[in-house]
């Protein structure tokens, strides 16, 4: 664990993977006093601390895996006509069949956002079936479509451009500002995808 | 200016925007909490500005006020009411005739306020006596330009609420002082290492330009070519107000209140949150240079 200050207030820890960072901001969510907790790929940021130094002495206390289980399940329903699907039914060197069944059979976690609101990064693919991003993106992505880059999968809260490859779409609700909280996959949520 | 029609019939609690300018958004102390979400934080780029223009008028620091970019705004007011014109100078006229800038001004119920162009600087700031009572998104009436969380940016016809006053307009304060600290401060950040020795040398010494791609996004910069150590893309992290990229064009970025909430390129430094303000008020063209500690 790596910690280095940020600017005058904050603390950016780095940790070996993405369910470490998303064990540390549930961790850190409770315990610190901090204004924004935001976990990334493999890094935590502590955003607007009182007191840096007692932060970092206070980080001494976690453990990986003390917030792992606290995780909501969600599922969420797919139905598997993406346009991409056929290209990673190729790159995975199966059928499309095999594609649906792999990806039904993940129980991703919701690692991080910062995409777009509601947007979360799901961890859980293992690394032999990353796929690259498209070589040209697409210039409108739909809404709900659920798609896959490197070893992330992702659903598209709203129309936005986008480079993933798509191979499903769901109905899911993922981003209501009337909602407690907004976001249906906050960092934590555990998902499997059900195809319809 | 031709007056045009609200939208909704007059009420005695609001303002109607005859003119939006370029780009006027309402803002109040931003959105916080949230960023684990996606959403920005939004708030005034100047908030110093926005803070005196609500002390002027008697409203507490939290309320919403109006942020201009360069061409300014006209609005009607359907109450009286007093309002302050902060930020960057301009010209400020009350039925046509000239008012005071940053002082606060007592407007008549139908009198039209015109916010004419900024003289320099980029954003001035409209405090109105009560505040701007759009519905709070999320505990903020920021407006968002990233991902666009919050209340529209205005458009012509919008008709706004006011709220009810709760102090008194400030006779004085402190005057509005330049902000001129010529080079701004930059603090270590997470990828300092991760520019050559010599790229660390031309932002030390070198003066950039505000390009013309800026926005509440961020503050681009054109200038010296910032070489990267490794030019594989990182894996994305969260990044800070005033966080200075450096993406694969070595063109650096400080980002401002809308920025996204992860990236995958360098943070080399931190702005001083000191100097932010100053970002808020520099035209495109205008110079950039730093201090590094």
């Amino acid at each position: 664990m790596k910690c280095t200050r940020v600017g005058l207030d904050a603390l950016l820890i780095e940790v070996v993977d993405a369910a470490q960072a998303v064990d540390l901001a549930s961790w850190a969510r409770t315990r610190i006093d901090a204004r924004e907790v935001v976990p990334g790929a493999c890094t935590v940021l502590l955003d607007g601390l009182d007191d840096v130094v007692a932060t970092r002495t206070q980080l001494s206390g976690w453990m990986p895996g003390s917030a792992m289980s606290s995780g909501e399940r969600v599922e969420i329903e797919v139905a598997y006509d993406g346009a991409d699907l056929g290209a990673v039914a190729l790159l995975w060197e199966c059928s499309t069949e095999e594609v649906v069944n792999r990806h039904a059979s993940v129980e991703f976690v919701a690692a991080f956002g910062g995409f777009a609101p509601g947007f979360a990064y799901l961890d859980g693919l293992p690394a032999g079936w990353a796929v690259p991003r498209l070589a040209e993106p697409r210039t409108r992505v739909p809404p709900g479509s659920v798609a896959l880059a490197d070893t992330w999968c992702g659903i598209y809260p709203s129309a936005s451009p986008g480079g993933w490859r798509l191979i499903g779409r769901t109905d899911a609700v993922l981003w209501d500002v009337d909602r407690d909280p907004p976001a249906l996959l906050v960092p934590g949520t555990r998902v499997r995808f059900v195809p319809l | 200016m031709s007056p045009k029609s609200p939208k909704s019939p007059k009420s005695p609690k609001s303002m109607v925007v005859l003119d939006p300018g370029l780009l006027t958004t309402v803002q109040d102390q931003g959105r916080h909490g949230f960023a684990h979400l996606g959403v920005p934080r939004a708030g005034p780029l100047d908030a110093p500005a926005a803070d005196l223009g609500n002390r002027l008028v008697g409203n507490p620091a939290a309320a919403a006020v109006l942020e201009t970019t360069m061409t300014g705004v006209v609005v009607r007011l359907h109450r009286a009411a007093t309002v302050a014109v902060t930020g960057a100078p301009c010209e400020v006229r009350v039925d046509g005739e000239a008012a005071a800038y940053a002082e606060p001004v007592s407007v008549r119920a139908g009198a039209t306020v015109e916010v004419r162009a900024a003289s320099t600087g980029v954003r001035s700031y409209v405090a109105i006596g009560g505040g701007i009572d759009v519905p709070p998104v999320l505990g903020s009436r920021s407006t968002d330009t990233l991902a666009w969380v919050g209340p529209p940016r205005l458009a012509a016809g919008d008709v706004l609420r006011l709220g009810r006053p709760t102090g008194s307009p400030a006779a004085l304060d402190v005057p509005v002082g330049a902000r001129r600290s010529t080079r701004w401060r930059l603090l270590p950040g997470p990828g300092a290492d991760q520019i050559t020795a010599a790229a660390w040398e031309l932002l030390r010494t070198t003066t950039y330009a505000v390009s013309q791609a800026s926005d509440r996004v961020g503050l681009r910069l054109t200038g010296a070519v910032l070489d990267r150590t490794d030019d594989r893309e990182l894996s994305s992290q969260a990044m800070v107000l005033g966080s200075v990229q450096v993406p694969p064009s070595g063109q650096p970025v400080i980002f401002l209140h809308d920025h996204p909430i992860t990236g995958g390129y360098p943070v080399v430094a931190v702005l001083h949150p000191d100097d932010l303000p100053a970002c808020a008020q520099r035209r495109p063209g205008e110079p950039v240079s730093f201090l590094v500690g």
